[in-house]
């Protein structure tokens, strides 16, 4: 272990070395770089898998009779082993960055790889002084302490991973477009290459956010997706940076339009996402998903987040030229347009997230009264501008670059409007609901679900990954809302045998078995539900895991295209009465087969983008 | 170059304006939606009970918890005052006695508490951070 952490310090001494030294063989050098932190990675894997006690980390998080796959999961589901993974992607994502822009300008390049250099430093030194993975314990332990079981799943054991690659890929957006303002580089090209970059961390961010609320729903035993909860805001921010990035970058290619909101916008992005690590390192954030935490490593991220901002503050004042010869008309009825106003729209959602996470910890410090900043705050902030920008977005897109002189399909876009009023309307009718907000949001979205399919429709194959990225985004919009609205839920406790009546529905309660599993024990109880068409068996489980001692639910979830049944039981106390919690979801599959539409537009961009070359 | 000056001048007014606008909804609702956190003795020390939600968080007292087929009786402490939480819904697995919890709900009175909720925790170490300062250095 000694010798893995001496090629750590080896690693950090070379990484001085190229920031003195700019020439061909720094190159070489980064590879050196990723390679030395494979090993390390590797390494620590290893121990995880041959249950290594002498390893802190190995014990504090693993066990022996914890099946393999878990072992390897194990790896990252803790602080130190997921910074390694961290610096992994870092490095990783470097290289490929060098190896990708081979037709870029040189000067360009090198910037960017000693501005990626920085951060790498900056993540080394944090691993090395407050987080080493490979700290040594003496004498042996025989045994571990085990991993969280919540954190066994297969969901939750990708997620970190591919959440990371998000992440770490908007490190190197930072450190390319920083590069590219101090060179004077920001031009169509940089856009195009960069662009291929803000693709890759968007379509993994989205998968990983995908999956961590998938995890969310199945395995926390709620029943929702979304809980509007710091460490999830925190991934959702930068998220929605990428997206204005996104489009804004488009412009910017098109149009050389933009170009200093472009560059915020990368900065922006990379803070988000600095500032993500350090609310969920610190402990600051009082959240349900925070784990373990440690003073110290908030403090260092900290002031290297301060650094950060402070250095590309500096650069983007100093270095940012506007170019003097700007004088393309800029008409309002125009692609361009339109794309800025959506952008104004997810920077609002962006600051009311950012400000219901942070207000309370500013709070806290200023006046030592403790508040959480609940559901409630948010639906109220963002559904009335969601309406707008719903229907913005339906007609924003079909927007012709630089001015739009006649609207064509005008009668069209209204009938369509009308009809998803109406449905809307028809559907609340039916259903006995009637709230003003409702209505009109569902409307906006069925209303930019029309569209969007018709889009998707139309003879001209042109864009398309970005019809489908649209069409993806509509159904996401759609299905949420609907499942908001029309979700039903019941709470009882149960003794074996009871029964109970819920909506059309009969519960009840037949059943418990008893079985051992590898490593924990489980308790399955067997429940009926009929209503005049079918029976359902539903099997929910307790699982009591023995290292460490904790017993987790595992919910049954009867999936079908219209609607989830979703059915968790809880113990209380060890009595005979069993917490029993039953859920109608309509239209919960489509929340993921949206977001897979979502990545999958990504993925189709970048196909396109390699094709192309 | 008139027209242009104009254009660019109405976006920057339009900024701002959505900015502004923007900030004062978002501390006004911040202003009613944001939900308190308190300790038993907190809550004995409330000067008025209003109907706002709020959260009570300490230990769950030892031999509090009865259970019957709509409801969840408790007994929050943190060691100096206590107070009784009724509950009807489910309840994280990690809901035990002796363990720490946190319930949002509302006050009926100083010693009866309506919760509406009652917040899971990941991890059987972890207490969160309100929790343990309402319990003091126990």
């Amino acid at each position: 272990m000694g010798l893995i952490s001496s090629i750590l310090i080896f690693t950090i001494s070379l990484k001085s070395y190229y920031l003195k030294a700019i020439d061909k063989r720094i190159f070489s050098l980064s590879f050196l770089q990723l390679f030395f932190v494979i090993i390390s990675f590797t390494s620590l894997v290893i121990c995880f898998v041959i249950s290594d006690f002498s390893n802190e980390t190995v014990f504090n998080n693993s066990h022996t009779n914890k099946p393999i796959f878990y072992k390897i999961s194990g790896t990252w589901g803790n602080h130190e082993g997921s910074l390694l993974l961290w610096l992994l992607v870092l490095t990783l994502f470097l290289f490929l960055f060098l190896i990708n822009s081979r037709d870029e300008p040189k000067q360009y390049r090198v910037l960017t790889l000693v501005f990626q250099q920085v951060i790498i430093i900056g993540f080394f030194s944090f691993v090395l002084f407050t987080s080493n993975p490979f700290n040594y314990l003496f004498p042996k332990p025989s045994e571990g302490l085990g991993l969280n079981p919540i954190l066994q799943d297969p969901a939750l054991a990708i997620h970190p991973p591919i959440l990371y690659v998000g992440y770490v890929g908007t490190s190197l957006i930072f450190s390319a477009t920083l590069a590219a303002v101090v060179e004077n580089y920001i031009s169509k090209d940089w856009a195009k290459n960069i662009k291929l970059w803000i693709l890759i961390s968007w379509v993994f961010l989205t998968i990983g956010i995908m999956l961590g609320s998938i995890w969310a729903y199945y395995e926390l035993g709620w029943g929702g997706f979304w809980f509007w909860d710091p460490v999830e805001n925190v991934s959702l921010m930068p998220w929605i940076c990428l997206t204005a990035l996104i489009h804004c970058i488009l412009v910017f290619e098109k149009r050389e339009i933009l170009k200093s909101w472009t560059i915020i916008l990368s900065i922006a992005t990379f803070t988000l996402s600095m500032c993500g690590t350090f609310l969920v390192r610190s402990g600051i954030l009082n959240s349900v998903h925070t784990f373990a935490n440690d003073p110290a490593r908030g403090i260092f991220i900290l002031s290297f987040l301060f650094l950060l901002i402070f250095l590309s503050l500096i650069i983007f004042f100093f270095f940012n030229k506007e170019k003097q010869n700007d004088s393309r008309k800029v008409y309002f009825l125009s692609k361009e347009v339109s794309v800025l106003i959506n952008n104004w729209f997810l920077m609002y959602f962006l600051s009311v997230i950012l400000i219901g996470t942070v207000y309370p910890i500013f709070l806290e410090v200023l006046s030592d009264s403790k508040i959480s900043v609940g559901p409630p705050f948010y639906n109220q902030l963002i559904i009335p501008l969601l309406i707008f920008f719903l229907v913005f977005m339906s007609i924003g897109p079909n927007f012709k670059w630089i001015r739009e002189t006649n609207i064509n399909n005008k009668f069209q876009l209204f009938t369509l409007f009308l009809f998803s009023l109406f449905l809307s309307y028809f559907l609340f009718y039916k259903f006995g609901q009637s709230s003003l907000t409702n209505i009109l949001l569902l409307s906006a979205s069925f209303y930019l679900f029309f569209v969007t399919v018709k889009d998707l429709f139309s003879k001209n194959l042109y864009n398309f990954s970005k019809k489908i990225a649209h069409f993806g985004f509509s159904l996401l919009i759609l299905s949420i809302v609907l499942n908001a609205i029309l979700s039903k839920e019941i709470t009882v406790n149960l003794r074996v045998g009871d029964k109970i009546n819920f909506e059309n529905e009969k519960i009840s309660f037949s059943s418990l078995k008893s079985i051992e599993k590898e490593n924990y024990q489980s308790i399955v109880g067997s429940f009926k539900i009929e209503n005049k068409k079918k029976t359902y068996e539903f099997n929910p489980e307790l699982r009591i895991y023995d290292q460490p001692v904790i017993i987790t639910s595992e919910a049954d979830i009867k999936i079908s295209l219209f609607e989830d049944k979703f059915l968790v039981m809880n113990t209380i106390k060890g009595e005979e009465y069993f917490n029993v919690r039953y859920q109608i979801k309509p239209f919960m599959i489509w929340i993921w087969i949206s977001t897979l539409l979502l990545a999958v537009a990504g993925f189709l961009s970048l196909y396109n983008r390699f094709h192309e070359k | 170059m008139v027209k242009k000056v104009k254009l660019r001048i109405l976006f920057l007014l339009a900024i701002i304006l959505s900015a502004i606008l923007s900030v004062f909804l978002i501390l006004k609702s911040l202003e009613k939606d944001v939900v308190f956190f308190l300790s038993p003795t907190d809550v004995r020390d409330l000067k008025t009970i209003d109907t706002k939600k709020i959260r009570v968080g300490g230990m769950v007292k030892d031999k509090s918890i009865s259970i019957s087929s709509d409801k969840i009786n408790f007994v929050i402490t943190d060691f100096k005052n206590e107070i009784s939480v009724s509950y009807s819904g489910s309840v994280p697995n990690l809901f035990a006695e002796n363990k720490g919890v946190v319930a949002e709900g509302f006050l009926e009175d100083r010693n009866y508490f309506k919760a509406v909720k009652i917040l899971a925790k990941h991890d059987e170490n972890y207490m969160p951070p309100e929790v343990k300062e309402a319990l003091g250095e126990k």
